[in-house]
């Protein structure tokens, strides 16, 4: 527990209720103050799967913990016990020094606990205000608009939360909702803040923002804890943190800022993490041609005038800053979106119709950025999901008669070939962890060979480990002569993984550069549209 | 202190167990009812058992009312597979019984007429079906709405064909002309009114099982239900499968009408169905929309309706106990499939 309060939260003076102990702690540092909130052997058990054993965990005011773990160590479990969604098998919490019965949502906002889910949960038709006064009854049980908007006002000046309070939620992009979801909290009066990997929906630029809010809250004396699979931002935000494996507490670091993510790495997976090695290609033949297309009617940044094309045994990387046409560009590719103008070759041969059945019958394998609203069915057995493409082909059915048993067959291969953790072919789609759901959705389109791969986030919310297993599939594929197309927001991903890297700014195609021409710095400069280069 | 928990999965006795939970449930909150209609639970009740599947005759005369209900609760459930919410099986019913009595008075040979009957009530039920479908699919209209409201004009449109062109000249009362001899159903045990159109409706409910689980287009069915995004990534026309659906909603709830015309009534008028159709919703959800589960469904409520009249003329509680008893199953269902994704877990106040 040393080294909680180098950073940030010292030297600022006590202003609300909030920081009372945080002050008394950084005015007399002998004296232990109680921790705002700690968790004592936390038990927690699905069934067989231990989610959580003996955690203990502990955050002080003023304090950003970072709480790592592999997919499926049982972070979110731990915060859904600690939040009171789910009620531990065995352990204790307690607040400020007292032990607190947490059975609700409720119970936990009265304790000072305010939690940010990965699926926010607001009101879509709603306004931002409407949003933030859902539940608090004011005086005489009539709403308090106009003491709400005096609050949504000062957190905002505060932190640089600012939000229209009239816009309805559905208006917000994906970073103000999230925005919305923090005041919400601390609106509620939360000390402590729980984020579960709140960055895995943002846009890199959107990020520094957030960290510039969890800074500014964390100087006030909040408690935040923070969970990422990205290990850089773990190590620039947090002052303290504890790393999950298998449900138990595999080890601490006190001072993220000088441990290495390698190290870090070590922690969760319990061994090295080495880089992929992307041995030299000569790629082949264009197998996907995009020639001036453009598109309307969609919901994004339309595309205007695309041209591009990956070569077999070639990796194309799409970068850009979100929202610049990225998604109606793997919308067109993938069949989702048919253009308004421009044409499309697959290995050769004109795309007419731009349906997936067209699509994959021409050879592109597709992974889709949403695993669980575009990629699978998630209340139907996991086999379902592998199949659905190809379920009208030879493979699974016959003169519209299921072959249950080859469907069945294919899914337990690919389980076992991707070492995709579930019980099995039957279970739930959506029981499974988001690295596995990527696995599955990855066995799904590399079974068929395709001759061209489109993807989009391939590793958003992945761990390291399992980001490397999709890094290495992506690699092997690209030695095997497919050609792929990463659609990505993280650089270093990209430039990892590509022989190319395409640039998208406002619907078009900014510039491309090779990987040995391309940097972090020129890539953001060419994001921003500052740029120009073909 | 109690509170819900989210569960992961959901034990597969629970298929069996919810349903019999919620009729008993059901029974349970009815017998207040009795016993302030100032009647004996016990002997009510058992009035019920015995008048329902008390004796082989009881038992067909309960199969008998089954079959409607068996093809509403498979137009119902496979609807709501695919998430088209159909409520308007009733004024589905309704067409295939108009159809197939205009059919089966014309004079034909028997067997085309009834094989005739079948195809053009199925035909009318399914058009019936496509319209709300349609208008979703287009027009984004809400297909609960539109197919519930569709219930009332069809069943005033058969009213003001049976008050007027249609209204039977011979008996001067509001039916229809009966249907030819010759195209009533075959009886299957002399003495009863067991008819083929209940065997057809039982072997119905197989065939839908089989399309459900065995079939390209169940599987597109049961996609499109849960997760029309991933449905149309994967390359299935929702559309189409909405349509489809709709169509052999329709079709099998027009058959319940064919039943009942041929089977049972012989002609049309304006109480021919009881409100079969409404009742087929309360059969999918008993059945958790699972076909197989509709035949037990369908039976338990068609014994619960041929047992309260049998009770009322025995005990003076008036027969709309039935209608309670369905309408009390299926809130309990509705609440008890919430256990399949929550489980009570006891919290101590420690
Ligand atoms: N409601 C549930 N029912 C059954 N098992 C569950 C449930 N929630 C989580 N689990 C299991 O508990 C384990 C921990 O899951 P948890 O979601 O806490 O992991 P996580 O660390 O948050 O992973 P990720 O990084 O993928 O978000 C996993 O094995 C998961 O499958
Ligand atoms: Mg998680």
């Amino acid at each position: 527990m040393s080294g909680r309060t180098e950073r940030g939260a010292s030297r600022h003076p006590c202003q609300t209720k909030l920081d009372r102990k945080a002050n008394c702690y950084q005015e007399c540092p002998l004296v232990t103050p109680a921790p705002l909130i700690e968790m004592r052997g936390i038990t927690k058990s699905f069934g067989a799967v231990k989610a959580n054993e003996a955690v203990d965990l502990s955050v002080a005011p003023g304090e950003i913990l970072g709480l790592l773990g592999e997919n499926g160590a049982g972070k979110t479990t731990l915060m859904n016990v600690l939040f009171g969604a789910y009620a531990p098998d065995a352990g204790e919490i307690l607040v400020e020094g007292r032990p607190v019965a947490i059975h609700s949502s409720a119970d936990a906002l009265a304790a000072g606990i305010g939690m940010v889910h990965q699926h926010f949960h607001l009101a879509p038709r709603l306004t931002v205000l409407e949003n933030l006064l859902i539940g608090i009854p004011g005086k005489s049980g009539r709403i308090d608009r106009a003491g709400g908007l005096a609050r949504l006002k000062e957190i905002g000046r505060q932190h640089g939360l600012n939000l229209d309070p009239n816009l309805p939620v559905s208006a917000l992009s994906v970073g103000e909702q999230q925005r919305l979801e923090i005041v919400k909290a601390l609106f509620r009066g939360a000390r402590l803040l729980i984020l579960d990997e709140p960055t895995a929906v943002l846009a890199p630029s959107e990020v520094d923002g957030l960290f510039a809010a969890l800074r500014s809250m964390a100087a006030q004396g909040l408690g935040i804890i923070f969970i990422s699979h990205k290990l850089n931002e773990v190590r620039a935000l947090t002052h303290r943190c504890v790393v999950l494996r298998l449900g138990k507490v595999a080890g601490r670091v006190d001072r993220p800022a000088s441990t290495t993510s390698a190290e870090m790495a070590k922690l969760m997976c319990g061994h090295e993490i080495v880089p992929p090695t992307k041995e030299a290609s000569t790629p082949g033949a264009s197998v996907l041609t995009l020639d001036g297309i453009s598109t309307s009617g969609h919901g994004g940044t339309p595309l205007r005038d695309v041209s591009l094309f990956v070569r077999s045994g070639e990796i194309l990387g799409i970068a850009g800053v979100s929202g610049n046409g990225q998604r109606a560009l793997a919308d067109v590719i993938s069949g989702m979106l048919r253009p308004r103008a421009g044409a499309m070759t697959i290995a050769g041969k004109a795309v007419a119709q731009f349906s997936p059945r067209e699509l994959q019958g021409l050879g592109l394998g597709r992974i889709p950025e949403d695993r669980m609203t575009t990629g699978l069915v998630t209340n139907l057995p996991l086999a379902d999901s592998m199949v659905l493409p190809r379920i009208g082909t030879e493979a699974f059915s016959r003169k519209g008669l299921l072959n249950p048993a080859a469907i069945r067959a294919f899914a337990e291969a690919q389980i076992k070939a991707y070492d995709i953790r579930c019980p099995g072919p039957t279970v739930r789609a959506g029981a499974l962890s988001g690295g596995n759901l990527q696995k599955a959705l990855l066995a799904r389109e590399l079974a068929f060979d395709p001759k061209v791969l489109i993807v989009s986030q391939p590793t958003r919310g992945l761990d390291i480990g399992a980001a490397r297993f999709i890094h290495e599939k992506f690699l092997a594929m690209r030695a095997k002569a497919c050609g792929i197309i990463v659609i990505g927001e993280d650089l270093e991903e990209l430039l990892m993984l590509s022989d190319r890297i395409a640039v998208m700014y406002e619907g078009r195609i900014a510039g491309t550069l090779s990987s040995t021409d391309a940097t972090v710095a020129r890539l953001g400069l060419m994001m921003t549209g500052a740029e120009g280069h073909a | 202190m109690f509170r819900l928990e989210a569960r992961s999965s959901t034990p597969a006795w629970f298929n069996l167990a919810l349903p019999l939970l919620a009729i008993a449930i059901a029974l349970l909150l009815c017998s207040g009812l009795i016993a302030v209609a100032g009647a004996g639970v016990v002997e009510a009740y058992g009035v019920m058992l015995s008048a329902s599947l008390g004796d082989s005759y009881a038992i067909t005369e309960t199969l008998v009312r089954a079959a409607p209900m068996i093809f509403t609760g498979l137009a119902v459930a496979i609807a709501f597979r695919a998430k088209f919410w159909n409520i308007g099986a009733e004024g589905q019913l309704l067409a295939g019984a108009v159809a197939s009595c205009a059919v089966g008075a014309i004079p034909m040979p028997g067997y085309l007429a009834m094989l005739l009957m079948a195809l053009v009530g199925a035909a009318a039920g399914a058009l019936v079906a496509l319209v709300p479908a349609t208008l979703r699919v287009k027009f984004k209209v809400d297909d609960v709405v539109s197919s519930l409201l569709l219930n009332s004009v069809i069943y005033y449109a058969l009213m003001a064909l049976i008050e007027g062109p249609w209204k039977d000249t011979f008996s001067g009362y509001p039916i229809s002309p009966p249907i030819e001899d010759s195209a009533n159903f075959p009886v299957l045990i002399e003495g009863t009114r067991l008819h083929l159109g209940v065997i057809v409706a039982l072997i119905a409910a197989p065939l839908c099982w089989f399309l459900i689980a065995r079939t390209t287009l169940g599987f597109k069915i049961r996609v499109t239900g849960e997760n029309p995004e991933a449905a149309r990534y994967g390359g299935i026309n929702v559309q189409r499968v909405l349509l489809s659906t709709a169509l052999l909603s329709g079709a099998l709830a027009g058959l319940a009408g064919v039943g009942e015309v041929g089977g049972v009534h012989f002609q049309v008028m304006s109480d021919i169905s009881p409100g079969y159709g409404y009742s087929g919703i309360v059969v999918a959800m008993l059945a958790r929309l699972n076909p197989l589960g509709v035949v037990p469904a369908a039976i338990f409520l068609a014994a619960v309706m041929t047992g309260a009249e049998a009770m009322s003329r025995a005990t003076g509680v008036p027969a709309f106990l039935s209608d309670v008893i369905q309408g009390t199953a299926l809130l309990a269902m509705l609440v008890a499939l919430l256990f399949t994704a929550y489980r009570i877990r006891r919290v101590g106040a420690s």
